[in-house]
């Protein structure tokens, strides 16, 4: 048991830091992209920015506005991080510590929890641009988790299995290859469930001065931040486990996923570097008009494809 | 013929009735429209496989994003700033200093002409008599917190006493070290006399 916990507390440890090396990595490529360098002045190369970063905002002072509902406020952002870091307990290890039959429904019940961490935040502070911030934010994440349950589904229906491990030890073909549309609209659902560039409508600097995280500063801001770079790193990890089949390498298997695995991290920097921001409106229209179509009868293919095969 | 020039007089007649009726008409009348809205798509089938072609494999959204990718191999145009430093003009207007004759007389004539025309009244000019009898200022203050840098200064100076050198680099912590005295006026003149000498000469063509 104390060995189990040890070794789920290094898998949190390495994915915080995987993250913040994260954050440095979009700071970079974003910087690149623009033709001007990132941060490049601490020490070798800006490379431990994201520490300075995390010793910056940690050891600023935090201040609760007073109409503030002070425990859901300090509580929300924590709540995001561990939602984000339970997500890694379901990491598909080559030699897992344990093997969860179901975790493909724990991947969506867990995705569906993170909604209530905006929402306790845009809430509890009591603010209205930080309300109007989380209920659009809400509003988008619940519209696209419609689809993004009936497109995994549909891959799911394919991989004939709910088991991760067992998914990326045994992928006969990658679904990315079989059904190149399902894997374009789980991409641009992913960055709709993250709150990612051309869909971050919970940031608004015009209309709304941040977003649902206006009145969160120092610490708590931070760790809003490290969930939602935290979730970027998960939801490119659930990308390659469902849709990109793994050859097995013998101990060399883990390290495809890894690569996939940023490779679609950075896409999602690639994509925040390019598209500027959706309308609102827009947005709601993509997911229900024609996202939710369009997954439908992707389940209905691919279930005819199981049957035909 | 005549047929083209009965029509043209009805039409110059329908006009003229026009134009006699629209003092008491209700409504302008207009007889001449421009659509400036974009044309309607074409529906021809080949256009419209196109444009389904161009929505469904992004196709647009792929050239933006081979755009930024291109970026990201360019040579950032990052100025390294404490170690690098941009070109500056032989014109540019920072600091202040107090020049020196060669001989290391202040060249300050005490004239206040500086004094009359800044815009912002920074400077501040006392004189008196020196005791070889050479009329000198006692006082040349220069409030650089009131500064516009405006150059109208080094304009007016009869005898290049005053200059704004090429240093921008003199940020302080205090408001008091941003009040200039003379001495460090002249002290700044010493610094960065070079310099100074160098823009001088670039620039004199065009005074």
């Amino acid at each position: 048991m104390m060995h189990l916990l040890i070794c789920i507390l290094i898998n949190y440890l390495l994915v915080m830091v995987a993250m913040a090396f994260f954050t440095l990595l979009e700071r970079k490529v974003l910087g690149y992209i623009q033709i001007r360098k990132g941060p490049n002045k601490v020490s070798l190369m800006g490379l431990p920015q994201p520490f300075a970063d995390v010793i910056k905002l940690f050891t600023k002072e935090v201040s609760f506005p007073s109409s503030s509902n002070l425990y859901p406020f300090i509580f929300s952002p924590m709540m995001g991080l561990a939602l984000a870091l339970l997500f890694w307990s379901l990491y598909p290890y080559s030699s897992p510590l344990f093997f969860p039959m179901y975790g493909a429904l724990l991947f969506l019940c867990i995705s569906s929890l993170n909604v209530y961490a905006t929402l306790i935040a845009g809430w509890a502070s009591n603010s209205k641009y930080a309300l109007l911030g989380a209920i659009r934010s809400i509003a988008q994440t619940i519209s696209y988790e419609v689809s993004m349950a009936l497109i995994l589904l549909s891959a799911l229906i394919i991989l004939l299995s709910f088991n991760l491990i067992l998914m990326t030890s045994s992928q006969w073909s990658s679904i990315s290859l079989l059904l190149p549309p399902l894997f374009m609209i789980w991409f641009i659902t992913t960055l709709a469930e993250t709150n990612r560039t051309p869909f971050d409508l919970s940031e608004g600097e015009s209309e709304l001065v941040s977003g649902f995280n206006v009145e969160f500063s120092a610490g708590s801001f931070a760790l809003i931040f490290m969930a939602e770079y935290t979730n970027i790193l998960t939801m490119s990890l659930f990308t390659s486990v469902f849709f990109f089949g793994m050859i097995p390498l013998g101990i060399f298997t883990d390290i495809p996923l890894v690569l996939k695995t940023m490779f679609f991290a950075f896409l999602f920097i690639w994509v925040r570097g390019t598209l500027p921001r959706m309308r609102y409106d827009k947005l709601m229209n993509l997911a229900w008009k024609s996202f939710l179509p369009l997954s439908l009868s992707m389940m209905i293919l691919s279930t005819s494809l199981i049957i035909i095969i | 013929m005549a047929a083209l020039r009965l029509y043209s007089v009805g039409k110059a007649a329908h006009t003229v009735l026009n134009h006699a009726a629209r003092p008491v008409a209700i409504a302008a009348s207009r007889t001449f429209w421009k659509q400036v809205s974009p044309p309607d798509p074409s529906y021809e089938w080949r256009d419209m496989t196109d444009k389904a072609a161009n929505t469904i494999f992004i196709l647009e959204i792929c050239k933006g994003l081979g755009i930024t990718l291109s970026m990201l191999f360019k040579e950032p145009a990052t100025l390294n700033y404490p170690f690098e430093k941009g070109p500056l003009s032989p014109r540019f207007r920072g600091e202040h200093c107090l020049r020196r004759y060669p001989s290391g007389e202040e060249r300050c004539i005490a004239c206040k002409l500086c004094e009359a025309i800044c815009p912002a009244q920074a400077i501040t000019i006392e004189a008196e008599p020196r005791a070889d009898g050479s009329r000198r200022t006692t006082r040349y203050d220069i409030d650089m917190t009131k500064c516009i840098f405006c150059g109208f200064c080094q304009e007016a100076c009869p005898v290049d006493a005053i200059v704004e050198g090429p240093n921008f680099e003199y940020s302080t912590e205090t408001h008091e070290e941003l009040l200039y005295n003379k001495e460090k006026l002249l002290d700044n003149g010493d610094r960065w006399e070079p310099e100074i000498a160098a823009n001088l000469q670039a620039d004199y063509l065009y005074r």
